[in-house]
């Protein structure tokens, strides 16, 4: 009898917590989504400027769309997503083949720099990420690549270029694909190239997807770097650089909304790429060989 | 002869002194004229590949080369303007030397030998393989078969080429070109063209740390907020991340996939939206003094203009950013911990808080630290967050020359002294010391850490 009813009070105990839990993850997830909600609400908000005196809109309006796509003549969204469309392939592919290689080549060769390049590449990735950014600038100015549609390929260079450094997790996967594999390959007669294309990177979707995925965000998501390198020439502006420079103080006024239903825009298509690449990322960190 | 062959047990390559002292006069001979020993096998097109980049780098050497290793010590001397020619009459425009240039130059230079060097060896090395071949009486390596090499024997070469030489002209040449603009005035007032800058030491850095410097009031205060900053954006997000993170995870929850999507969704969203529309939010006439006055009639809050509100803000909203993060990193590693040991503490009594501080905690420090040394890491260097929300600001007048506001950290202010100020060589010197910050930092902590010492476990 006693037994019952501790029994019983202690699942009224459990009862009460899990309703705690829910109502405060309930409360949490609206704060948490609070901005998300906001950005959507502004995006059809019919009135213009920054500062608002109601919360709820007073009138929605597909308006704010309209002169983002089709009033091109001062902020010409469109072709910042080409811009950045075309970047984000060129650099994707680059960054992937670098980080692939390098990767492979630390995990699965070994030749005398080996060590030696690895802590380089410890010590490398200290550094401040844009302390050399103005260097890189001057260097693709001295190379005439700041000017122009140029400048297409001065953005793909600085994306891609230093991509060799970010292995880590991609060396990380090919180090739990087993060796054996790839000495069967080269009882076969394959070469390493071979062993490379024919045996690791079949074996290894989930992290060239996850690369893959990564490195065409990125130009999506960085705006110090473009904003640098591009300057003040506004047609081969990304749609980071184009959308921040929305938001200065001379523009907010008129393109505050329009902001807003650009970044719906973008956030849309890049939220889904992130939410399909996390499963690549759990996938991939949990080797290739499944236990 | 068998003495010198091995090198084939370790790496297989040869070292050049090696080659030097068992090679024969062609051997030799390739020292000064590369390319001379794979001539001497009929390696044709290696010998030719070998002689024109030396006969490249020499004319490299003699047209521009030389001059650009001289003009990097001086960093140019003529300053460009306008000259009277009396002959015409005229105003002549005169152009000057760039020291931006020369010093680039300089440093390209110093690139381009050390890689003539590399060739050179690589040079020296193939002609001695050549020699050694047919000295065991075999044909020397074909051109095509050192090609195909670069697909097997070789691919670590083969792969490597292009990152490695992304590497080095993206990061290597430009990180060396910021260092050495540290130790020289380059500066606001000493734009190329038109002026020049010049060699100073170590002026710059004792501008700033030396405690009479006119940057010391500047940098101290800001490498201590930082470092604060840093600890609370790093750790809270920690702690709370992974309390919400157990919260989700515990037995009686329900929809655990629903909650984790809804903090990753936050996460998905592309960080300059989200930040610049949470700066839009707490102006003095954003939405959440909108919403304060409207709900509870309160005045608006100084979330921008007040030194302590503002820094408390940052953190405050760095946690909306950073616990999600938190989450799903943490979340595989939570389902990782041995259930046995909650049974044990359970059947012992202890209570939620005693098992998150003896077990869960403990764990997680010993499994993440290296992820915590990096997330700490990645917050000194929070451009991001900072830049986006708050810019800097509230502004700080007794900064120096107001160039860096109380919510600025050192890596944006580096930002506003180079693109805003073209203070170059101050934010040189600062980028110099944040790095040096960082690797002490990061090596006494990767050193001290369990899973450093100790790669076997946890128990």
């Amino acid at each position: 009898m006693r037994d019952k009813q501790k029994q019983g009070s202690a699942r009224t105990k459990q009862r009460i917590m899990d309703a705690i839990v829910h109502i405060f993850l309930t409360i949490l997830s609206i704060i948490w989504l609070f901005p998300v909600f906001w950005i959507v609400l502004l995006s059809f908000r019919e009135q213009k400027g920054q500062y608002i005196k109601t919360f709820w809109p007073e009138k929605f309006t597909f308006a704010n769309y309209q002169k983002l796509f089709f009033e091109t003549d001062i902020f010409n969204f469109p072709r910042w997503f080409g811009n950045t469309l075309l970047i984000s392939v060129f650099s994707c592919l680059i960054t992937t083949f670098f980080v692939l290689a390098v990767s492979y080549g630390m995990s699965r060769l070994r030749f005398k720099l080996r060590k030696p390049f690895l802590n380089i590449a410890l010590v490398l990735g200290m550094f401040p990420g844009f302390f050399s950014m103005v260097a890189v600038y001057y260097i693709l100015k001295a190379l005439g690549l700041t000017e122009g549609p140029k400048i297409y390929l001065a953005l793909i260079m600085a994306y891609s270029g230093t991509a060799g450094l970010g292995f880590y997790i991609s060396k990380g996967f090919f180090d739990t694909i087993p060796k054996a594999l790839d000495e069967a390959g080269m009882i076969d007669g394959a070469t390493k190239w071979q062993i490379f294309t024919k045996i690791t990177i079949p074996l290894s979707k989930p992290i060239v997807v996850y690369t893959l995925l990564g490195a065409f965000m990125g130009p999506w998501l960085d705006f110090v770097f473009a904003k640098v390198i591009v300057g003040p020439s506004q047609e081969y502006y990304t749609v980071a650089v184009g959308l921040y420079t929305m938001l200065t103080k001379e523009n907010i006024i008129n393109w505050y909304a329009p902001f807003a239903a650009g970044a719906v825009c973008i956030s849309i298509p890049i939220s889904a790429l992130f939410l399909y690449l996390q499963r690549f990322y759990a996938e991939g960190m949990s080797g290739a060989v499944k236990g | 002869m068998s003495g010198n062959k091995d090198y084939k047990l370790t790496w297989g390559v040869v070292p050049v002194r090696t080659a030097l002292s068992a090679g024969d006069i062609y051997t030799k001979l390739t020292t000064i004229i590369m390319g001379c020993g794979n001539f001497a096998r009929k390696q044709w097109i290696q010998g030719l590949l070998f002689l024109a980049v030396e006969l490249t780098f020499i004319y490299y050497m003699i047209t521009i080369g030389v001059q650009s290793l001289i003009d990097f010590s001086t960093l140019g001397t003529k300053i460009g303007g306008e000259q009277f020619n009396e002959a015409k009459g005229v105003f002549e425009y005169t152009q000057g030397d760039n020291s931006m240039l020369l010093l680039l130059g300089g440093v390209v230079t110093i690139f381009v030998i050390l890689a003539f060097v590399v060739v050179w060896r690589a040079a020296i090395r193939s002609a001695y393989y050549a020699q050694e071949r047919v000295e065991e009486g075999k044909q020397p390596v074909t051109f095509q078969k050192t090609i195909t090499d670069l697909f097997d024997k070789n691919l670590h070469k083969g792969l490597l080429f292009l990152p490695i030489m992304g590497i080095v002209t993206f990061m290597i040449l430009p990180l060396l070109f910021m260092i050495l603009i540290a130790f020289t005035n380059y500066d606001r007032d000493h734009i190329p063209p038109g002026n020049l800058f010049d060699w100073v030491g170590f002026q710059n850095f004792s501008r700033i740390l030396s405690a009479s410097g006119d940057l010391a009031a500047t940098f101290w205060p800001i490498l201590g907020w930082t470092i604060v900053w840093a600890f609370f954006a790093t750790f809270l997000n920690y702690v709370l991340g992974m309390i919400l993170a157990i919260i989700i995870n515990r037995k009686g929850t329900k929809f655990k996939q629903m909650w984790r999507f809804i903090f990753a969704l936050t996460i998905a969203i592309p960080q300059f939206v989200s930040l610049l529309v949470v700066n839009t939010m707490i102006q003095e006439h954003g939405v959440f003094n909108l919403m304060l006055e409207q709900l509870f009639g309160a005045g608006p809050v100084p979330f921008l203009t007040n030194v302590t509100v503002a820094r408390i803000t940052v953190i405050v909203i760095n946690l909306w950013i950073g616990i999600p993060f938190t989450i799903i990193q943490i979340t595989g590693i939570l389902q990782n911990i041995p259930t046995e040991l909650y049974e044990a503490a359970d059947i012992d009594g202890a209570g939620p808080a005693t098992t998150f501080f003896k077990i869960t905690l403990p764990y997680m420090l010993f499994v993440t630290t290296p992820y915590l040394i990096q997330t700490f890491i990645g917050n000194i260097n929070n451009f991001n967050v900072i830049f986006l929300l708050t810019g800097g600001a509230p502004a700080a007048s007794n900064y120096y020359k107001g160039t860096a506001g109380k919510t600025d950290l050192l890596i944006t202010w580096l930002y506003k002294l180079t693109i805003d100020n073209k203070d170059y060589s101050i934010g040189s010197v600062i980028g110099i010391l944040v790095f040096i910050i960082m690797a002490t930092g990061s090596l006494i902590a990767y050193r001290s850490t369990g899973s450093y010492k100790n790669e076997e476990g946890f128990l």
